[in-house]
């Protein structure tokens, strides 16, 4: 059964891609709310905010678009929640289970098509913040640590989403986990440097793990040295990745497997 | 009930003995035995809450049982579970299909996870038992009930399992959808694979099966042929009734119900 496990997670994939191309909605919904956060911060709040010296050189689209791009992610994971509520409440993971197929083949073919939905809504912001003039002088292996970072974020919110995907009564149930997780990046460095928040709620701003990931990525854009805080991202990332996944995991077993 | 001895059969399809199942308190099934041979349909028949589901997902391996065996086509559900997906095939309460997917899509999609070669040609072979060639192409969100359950029905056959089980094939659907099933399932058991299928009506299981089990209150109560079953009330009753009990008066009989306005049979209801 395992000599098969890549070829049923591949052909489960392929069939929860076809849903993502056969409604493209999921994913321009996906890119649109983030792109209208930057417009709207960009154009209305951007010239109020005082990033400071140094952390964000140049225009504040510079500043925002790490918090974006953690936003898009954020609310493309709901859409994983979606899928994987409708696919339990169908019938059809039943379906998959009672088949001589990989037991871990219908999380993961959930996880890759996330992977590949939140890529191509990352690709589309970013193109719009190049149209509103983000500029950065980042060389290929600064990108691709920037998408190395996004990735394994994607990785890790989305088996976060899994657990509301299997447990959720409701379709409402299983997307409204997401919001919380969207306005994370309210409180963190992502629009406004924490220098500027009261004191507990700096506190809290600067020990999530949204300030760490935002300075690493901004660090990366603007040819900084990433430091300390791209070990504390990447601990909270695999931290956030392992717990979800075991959890998921285990709850994924129980029920249907 | 020695009219009702089991056939002894040596190497069942299905081979069920003393499975038992609770959820919390309660007590679903509470020691069932059920034989079912190779090649035959047999009927599962029980109100709701009796317990069928639970006894179709244990043989699924969806389901773990508290205890008892439970076997199909040789393989125990419990220690071999990889080979029981192998051979049996479930379509469940509801039509689990892919809305999104053509109904070729659908099938192509169930080929490949069963890893057989030429998925294509399966499909449109399957299409095309079941008439649905023509709306192949179409999203199933486009089908009708009796059409959907077709196509769930010919999901479940692709790579010839031994054993089909059909949950509940019917419920919910309008006349026209439950003859197409009903079509289905004959063309079934005509090429030789055991089915086993649950039902709450009664007209289903006395039209498809050769072998009615009953189910009530977490037991196999009857087990037997239809004319079997229609035995079980004493003959009296054909000598002053010109209709023949139909299954549902068996069915009420044997799990106990007195039929209140049924008052030719009631006689024979007191004396069980």
């Amino acid at each position: 059964m395992t000599s098969h496990a890549v070829s049923d997670t591949l052909a489960l994939t392929g069939r929860s891609l076809r849903h993502v191309l056969r409604s493209p909605d999921t994913i321009i919904t996906t890119a649109l709310m983030p792109i209208a956060f930057m417009l709207l911060f960009v154009y209305v709040f951007g010239g109020a905010i005082d990033t400071g010296q140094g952390a964000g050189a140049g225009s504040y689209v510079n500043y925002l678009l790490p918090g974006i791009l953690l936003i898009t992610i954020a609310s493309g994971i709901s859409y994983t929640a979606y899928r994987l509520f409708l696919d339990v409440q169908g019938g059809i993971v039943e379906r998959f289970s009672s088949m001589p197929i990989g037991r871990s083949a219908v999380p993961w073919a959930h996880v890759l098509t996330s992977v590949v939905a939140n890529v191509v809504s990352l690709v589309i912001v970013v193109g719009v913040a190049f149209l509103l003039g983000f500029r950065t002088g980042a060389g290929v292996l600064a990108w691709l640590a920037v998408a190395g970072v996004l990735v394994l974020f994607t990785l890790a919110l989305t088996w976060v989403a899994v657990i509301p995907g299997l447990t959720a009564s409701s379709v409402d149930g299983a997307s409204a986990f997401s919001y919380p997780l969207i306005f994370l990046p309210f409180l963190s460095s992502a629009f406004v440097p924490t220098e500027s928040m009261p004191g507990p709620l700096r506190w809290f701003a600067e020990h999530q793990p949204v300030t760490a990931i935002v300075d690493t990525i901004r660090a990366l854009f603007t040819e900084q040295a990433v430091g300390s805080q791209f070990w504390v991202a990447l601990a909270w990332t695999v931290a956030i990745l392992l717990v979800a996944f075991v959890t998921a995991n285990l709850i994924y077993r129980r029920r249907l497997a | 009930m020695s009219a009702l001895a089991r056939e002894p059969a040596a190497d069942p399809a299905i081979g069920i003995q003393g499975l038992r199942k609770s959820y919390g308190d309660l007590q679903v099934l509470r020691g069932v035995d059920l034989n079912v041979a190779r090649g035959k349909i047999v009927a599962l028949l029980g109100s709701n809450g009796a317990g069928k589901t639970t006894t179709v997902k244990i043989l699924a391996t969806l389901l773990a049982p508290d205890a008892g065996t439970a076997t199909v086509a040789g393989a125990e559900v419990t220690t071999d579970a990889a080979t029981v997906r192998e051979r049996i095939s479930l379509t469940g309460q509801f039509a689990a299909v892919d809305e999104i997917l053509t109904g070729r899509e659908n099938l192509t999609l169930i080929s490949r996870l069963r890893h057989l070669p030429n998925p294509r040609e399966i499909a449109d072979d399957l299409l095309a038992r079941f008439s649905l060639t023509e709306a192949g192409s179409r999203r199933v969100a486009t089908y009708s009930g009796g059409m959907r359950r077709r196509l769930d029905i010919a999901m479940s056959l692709v790579g010839d399992p031994e054993v089909i089980v059909l949950d509940e094939p019917t419920t919910g659907l309008d006349p026209q959808g439950r003859r197409e099933v009903w079509d289905a399932v004959r063309k079934l058991a005509a090429g030789g694979t055991t089915v086993l299928l649950t039902t709450q009506y009664l007209e289903e299981a006395e039209q498809l099966a050769d072998r009615i089990a009953i189910l009530h209150e977490g037991r196999i109560i009857v087990d037997g042929t239809l004319v079997e079953l229609k035995n079980l009330l004493p003959p009296a009753e054909v000598e002053y009734v010109e209709k023949q009990p139909s299954l549902e008066d068996v069915f009420l009989a044997v799990i106990g119900h007195t039929n209140q306005t049924d008052t030719d049979q009631t006689d024979q209801k007191e004396r069980r």
